[in-house]
């Protein structure tokens, strides 16, 4: 069990090197780092002692290492469009992309575990075919359209819930939430639908392929011919073996919850780090680009080691290998 | 003669297969599969003869005129006859614009789907079938996409472009950007499945068969596995479409995708975006409906597809 | 009055190609305590006799007549909750695959006190009780302390028995087995019927014991029933049965299995169930498949194996010291001498697979040597190098569902080898060989437009067979190329077998775990154990007097229903 997570570790600081790499290369080659910093009447002798303070004349193994400690300690440099420090402005839009993206993720998962459920075991219903219409529609329709739909319908139609920003937020310390004030939680339920909705969508049809997969199972079978409830086939039996893989790929889907994130944060102009990132690219920032990089690669890998804990803990057969290490 | 006759006798057998190929009766046997397949169609081809179908031309400057622009549609007081779905601001037909945009991105679409999908079943087979250290390598990098979401790779793609290129440089080549940052985001999945297709494939007997004979490693993956494998690709293949589809739409709409020069679907959508507020909704509403008509016949054609091939994959 | 009685029951299944009748007219009556076997080869009918009776048939499928009752009550017109009640309370079910039919990631304590509490209403503490003391009974060692282990943790015979404990966990009045041992191999086989049959008579149970196995029929059923394309054909004591059969299904069944006390020629009376297109004769000494003359004569032994071994890993590590190996093949010695057909026998994992993949190249061998004619194939690197003996050794599969390309023409999977080594200069002449070949296999060219798919199991491997000989081989290896099939297309299969080897005088290494069937058809036998050869004697010798201690452990648990009759 522990040289597994050492192993998975090991993995995961492979992954976040190469990231570390990948930005490491934006920050240093696509584009001068100096002339995008420096303003247009800087002296060269200025130029050349911002390049000497950047350490961009030490050998590039150097400068490598030294990005990839920095990285480790949040320090991105200066933003080249905002004028102020990375890791500040990053942290500053943190909880706003964070709350969004963990609200919407308890409604996908509360409605598409249900759904997949319902889908796999009554799959003629009305109710059934209704679901996987929805769940169509839900792949097909782009996230932004949904928001802008939303917006057009509640927003602007019906007036009944603000199109834009965050509404009022609460300091926790360095934390701000939304989640405590009645604007604030007004001005979270049309972006959190529009981001859940695929997600929702994702598991809901995982689910239903994973139940039905494993409805067709010999256990399943001999459950049946001991006379075993329904009740207890589904969701004792079935749905405990859906889970497993259920788990890896939600796991891997957080990437593109924070990807949608940033749709989302676009349409409804929601003060994230996703919003922060499309002004980046629009602007050539590519600090701000390299730290989102690494950051998403940081939540990816800190999730991925969490579900191999669960799975590990779920299924007794990884158990019992991992044991042997 | 003599040909002839074994020539009609292959087509009477190939009618005999078709008629007693399950998949092919499922399709005819199942409306949604059918009107979707017809759906998408009819989109294909009104995008693909948009020059011939449309009523105006969008990008000919000298045709517009600023006094037809932001019409609402024909049934709304104030339309105009010509412009069936009113105009923008710029005074275009929006049923020009939609069928003109349709076109770029299904071009998109097919093309990076395409890409992806040559190289992810080509890597797939290769991981697959060498196995060992190459696999691991692979997959490797398949994970680590993985983390990196299909619009954020995009995304970074587009803004490292933009940073090596002039400005007017950059809006004419946005569609290879485009095509090419949806391709690279897309292989995995191909390469996923073929992969753990080509190892539960590659222990069955007939590949071992294809070993005694002394055929080379080549031939095994391409005459044997490969046809063994190819089904569920399609599967994918039709799913990625839309997909490919709607990521297209989305950067447009981010505005880091095409130029308005060039209008897709989605820039269409973002510019109408603007004049959501003061009420021209038709600026919007329909370039959408386009987008999801298309989207969703695709994907409607692909779930069943699933459902017929393999209900398994996702 | 008898416990269970199903009386002209039939079952249909719909399909768009038409309905099917799977079950037809079938009455059977079980008494307490006895047991009565169900036979029949596949397609035959017989577990979808034993899900009517447990109300579970796969959809579509549905009764289209008849009744079923326990205890003189009928059960298939209740609701489905009244059954649920039955199933598992007075109905006990045992399935094939001990290695799917538990939850793998519940505890056997789990799955056993649920389905106890379920049916008994003991509290946990007692159900606990009752499933250790189950475990026990079931021969399980050490049952307090593996009850609380998960599936994976038990090998397949173990996991029988924990099934046939979970079967028998509510003290049902019947059980209906369906292949229960199929799946297992023959020496765990016996261990399990052994206990079934005991556990029958302990307990006053009667049981449906559905097989297509007739050694099993013969070692444990009190009765049994025939069953032919879903009717029943004939029922009776099972020595009666066995021993002088009535209906003329049931005589070609009897005379298609191989007969472990005797070997004789040919099968005879095989062609009741397919009946297969009558082998063309091809002169094959004039044929362009006699004319192999670019083999040199060679006077020693054809294939010479010297300390083979093969070796896996089973556990890769980058430490050399952490790795964990699995030494499959373990220095083994032999030779096969030109025109002999050699066997080996062996359970599964004994090794003898591996034995055929190393000498036809699909593995490395990681040592010793392996000798073709008097060439070291070992130490041959290139393919140009090999190629020409590749030509010279060809092998038929097991499994006829997936040694043949689904997606391949079946003249273009035999015309594959031909044309690879560039045997023949055109494609007519090419396909004409092929349809000389479909026809001496004995399925016609109207076979070579079709698809693997839209043939029966028997007649793809003649399939394989037809691809072997394509590159005029004088050497065949067969792996298990029977073991797959029924018994009576067994039957078909080695007699084809037969004819064409000798027809061809080709030398062949012939592998299976059916001792009788090494019996009909080898001249000299291998006996392997966990990667070693245990003993190699004539056929007869070994049959007659083994030597090694194993080989009379094997010997011993042959079927003996024939041995009875001389």
């Amino acid at each position: 069990m522990i040289s597994f997570i050492i192993k998975r570790l090991l993995q995961s600081m492979l992954v976040m090197l190469t990231v570390a790499f990948i930005s490491f290369g934006l920050f240093r080659f696509v584009g001068d780092p100096v002339s995008n910093m420096a303003g247009q009447d800087t002296s060269i002798e200025d130029r050349q002692e911002l390049r000497k303070s950047l350490g961009l004349d030490d050998p590039v193994y150097i400068q490598f290492f030294n990005f990839t400690i920095n990285a480790a300690q949040g320090k991105f440099g200066q933003s080249y469009m905002l004028r102020e420090p990375v890791r500040e402005l990053m942290a500053k839009r943190f909880p706003a992309t964070l709350e969004l993206a963990l609200v919407s993720s308890v409604i996908a998962m509360l409605l598409g575990v249900p759904m997949g459920v319902y889908t796999a075991i009554r799959r003629n219903t009305l109710l059934s075919k209704a679901f996987m219409t929805i769940s169509l529609m839900g792949v097909s329709l782009p996230t932004f359209l949904i928001g802008i739909l939303l917006i057009l319908l509640f927003g602007v139609t019906l007036r009944w819930l603000p199109t834009f920003g965050r509404g009022d937020v609460v300091q926790l310390g360095w934390w701000s939430t939304g989640l405590l004030t009645a604007s604030g939680l007004k001005a979270i339920i049309m972006p959190a639908i529009t981001l859940g909705i695929f997600q929702m969508t994702l598991i809901m049809r995982l689910v239903r392929a994973e139940m039905m997969e494993i409805l067709r199972t010999d256990y399943i079978k001999f459950g049946r011919a001991r006379g075993l409830s329904n009740r207890s086939l589904y969701f004792r039996h079935a749905l405990k073996n859906t889970l497993i893989p259920v788990i890896t790929i939600t796991g891997l889907q957080i990437g593109s919850i924070i990807a949608f994130a940033l749709i989302t944060e676009s349409v409804f102009q929601w003060p994230g780090m996703g919003l922060l990132f499309i002004q980046a690219v629009g602007n050539a920032d590519v600090p701000i680009m390299a730290a989102y990089l690494v950051l998403i690669a940081f939540i990816f890998v800190v999730i991925n080691l969490i579900v191999d804990v669960l799975y590990v803990i779920v299924d007794p057969r990884l158990r019992a290998s991992s044991e042997g290490d | 003669m003599e040909n002839q006759e074994i020539e009609r006798g292959r087509i009477a057998d190939f009618l005999h297969r078709l008629n007693d190929n399950d998949i092919w009766w499922s399709f005819w046997h199942s409306p949604v599969a059918v009107l979707s397949a017809a759906l998408a169609l009819f989109m294909i081809f009104i995008s693909v003869f948009a020059s011939v179908i449309a009523p105006f031309n969008p990008f000919d400057l000298a045709s517009l005129d600023l006094m037809d622009s932001s019409l609402p549609p024909v049934w709304q007081s104030g339309g105009d006859p010509r412009f069936l779905l009113g105009t923008d601001d710029q005074g275009r037909d929006i049923l020009s614009t939609i069928l003109y945009g349709s076109r770029i991105s299904l071009l998109v679409g097919f093309v990076s789907v395409i890409f992806s999908l040559i190289l992810g079943v080509g890597l797939g087979l290769i991981s697959g079938y060498v196995g060992g250290r190459t696999d691991a390598i692979i997959m490797r990098i398949a994970d680590v996409q993985l983390s990196f979401p299909a619009i954020l790779i995009a995304l970074l793609l587009d803004g490292v472009a933009r940073t090596l290129l002039p400005k007017d440089v950059h809006s004419e080549i946005a569609i290879y950007v485009m095509i090419f940052a949806i391709a690279v985001s897309g292989w995995v999945q191909y390469a996923r499945t073929v992969r753990s297709m080509v190892m539960t494939e590659k222990v069955k007997e007939y590949v071992q068969a294809g070993q005694v004979i002394g055929l080379g490693q080549f031939t095994i993956m391409w005459r044997h596995i490969l046809p063994n494998v190819i089904g569920p690709v399609f599967v994918i293949g039709t799913l990625h479409l839309a997909l490919a589809i709607i990521i297209e739409a989305t950067l447009s709409f981010l505005g880091v995708g095409l130029p308005p020069t060039t209008p897709s679907l989605g820039t269409l959508i973002r510019i109408g975006n603007e004049y959501l507020f003061s009420g021209e909704w038709w600026i919007t509403i329909f370039p959408g409906a386009a987008l999801v008509a298309i989207a969703l016949s695709v994907n409607l054609f692909g779930d069943w597809l699933r459902d017929a091939i393999n209900p398994k994959l996702l | 009055m008898s416990q269970l009685q199903i009386e002209n029951l039939t079952v249909e299944f719909p399909s768009r190609k038409g309905d099917f009748i799977a079950v037809q007219d079938f009455s059977i009556e079980l008494q307490a305590g006895e047991i009565l076997g169900v036979v029949g080869e596949s397609g035959a009918g017989k577990s979808t006799v034993g899900n009517a009776v447990i109300g579970l048939l796969q959809k579509p499928g549905h009764m289209i007549g008849g009744t079923i009752s326990l205890d003189g009550e009928r059960i298939d017109d209740l609701d489905e909750e009244i059954m649920r009640a039955i199933r598992g309370k007075r109905i006990g079910m045992i399935f094939q695959d001990p290695l799917t039919s538990l939850n793998p990631i519940e505890t056997i304590a789990n799955q056993l006190i649920e389905t106890i509490v379920l049916h008994l209403k003991l509290s946990k503490a007692d159900a606990r009780k009752k499933a250790v003391d189950l475990l026990d009974q079931v021969g399980i060692p050490d049952p307090s302390v593996r009850i609380d282990q998960y599936p994976h943790q038990f090998s397949g015979g173990m996991r029988q028995r924990v099934v046939i404990a979970l079967a028998l966990c509510a003290d049902p009045e019947v059980i209906i087995a369906d292949e229960p041992t199929t799946a297992l191999d023959v020496s765990v086989q016996a261990q399990i019927l052994d206990l079934m049959r005991g556990l029958c008579r302990e307990r006053n149970v009667g049981m449906i014991l559905i097989t297509h196995d007739m050694g099993v029929i013969a070692e444990v059923t009190d009765r049994v029933a025939v069953m032919y394309r879903g009717k029943l054909v004939e029922i009776g004591e099972t020595a009666q049965v066995l021993g002088s059969p009535k209906h003329d299904y049931t005589k070609s069944l009897i005379s298609a299995v191989p007969r472990p006390d005797k070997r004789i020629n040919r099968f005879p009376l095989v062609t009741y169930i397919e009946d297969v297109g009558e082998r063309k004769e091809v002169d094959i000494a004039n044929h362009w498949l006699g004319q192999t003359q670019d083999y040199a004569d060679f006077d020693g032994p054809l294939l010479k194996l010297t300390d083979l071994s093969m070796r896996f890993i089973t556990k890769h590590s980058i430490f050399p010291s952490k790795r964990i190996y699995l030494d499959a093949v373990k220095k083994v010695n032999f030779d096969i001498k030109s025109g002999e057909v050699f066997g080996i026998v062996g359970e599964s994992g004994s090794g003898k697979s591996t034995i055929a993949r190393m000498v036809t190249g699909i593995y490395k061998p990681t040592g010793g040597k392996i000798e073709f004619a008097g060439a070291d194939l070992t130490a041959m690197t290139t393919a140009k190098e090999i190629n020409p003996w590749r030509r010279q050794m060809q092998m038929v599969f097991q499994d006829p569902f997936s040694s043949l390309n689904g997606r391949m023409r079946v003249e273009d999977i035999i015309a594959e080898p031909i044309q690879f080594h560039k045997q023949v200069s055109t494609n007519a002449e090419c396909y004409a060989i092929v349809h000389d070949l479909l026809d001496i296999v004995g399925l016609g060219k109207v076979a070579a437009r079709k698809f693997p798919h839209e043939f029966s199991g028997g007649q793809r491997q003649r399939i394989s067979i037809a691809r072997a000989l394509a590159t005029r081989p004088r050497f065949l290896v067969c792996d298990e190329p029977t073991s797959a099939l029924d018994v009576s297309i067994q039957a078909q299969v080695l007699n084809l077998l037969k004819d064409l080897q000798e027809e061809m005088g080709l030398t062949m290494m012939f592998i299976s775990h059916d001792l009788p069937v090494i019996r009909q058809m080898c001249d000299r036998v291998a006996v392997m154990r966990n990667g070693e050869i245990c003993e190699i004697a004539e056929t007869e010798d070994l049959f007659n007097n083994p030597k090694h201690e194993y080989s009379q452990h094997l010997l011993s648990l042959m079927p003996k229903f024939f041995m009875d009759k001389n």
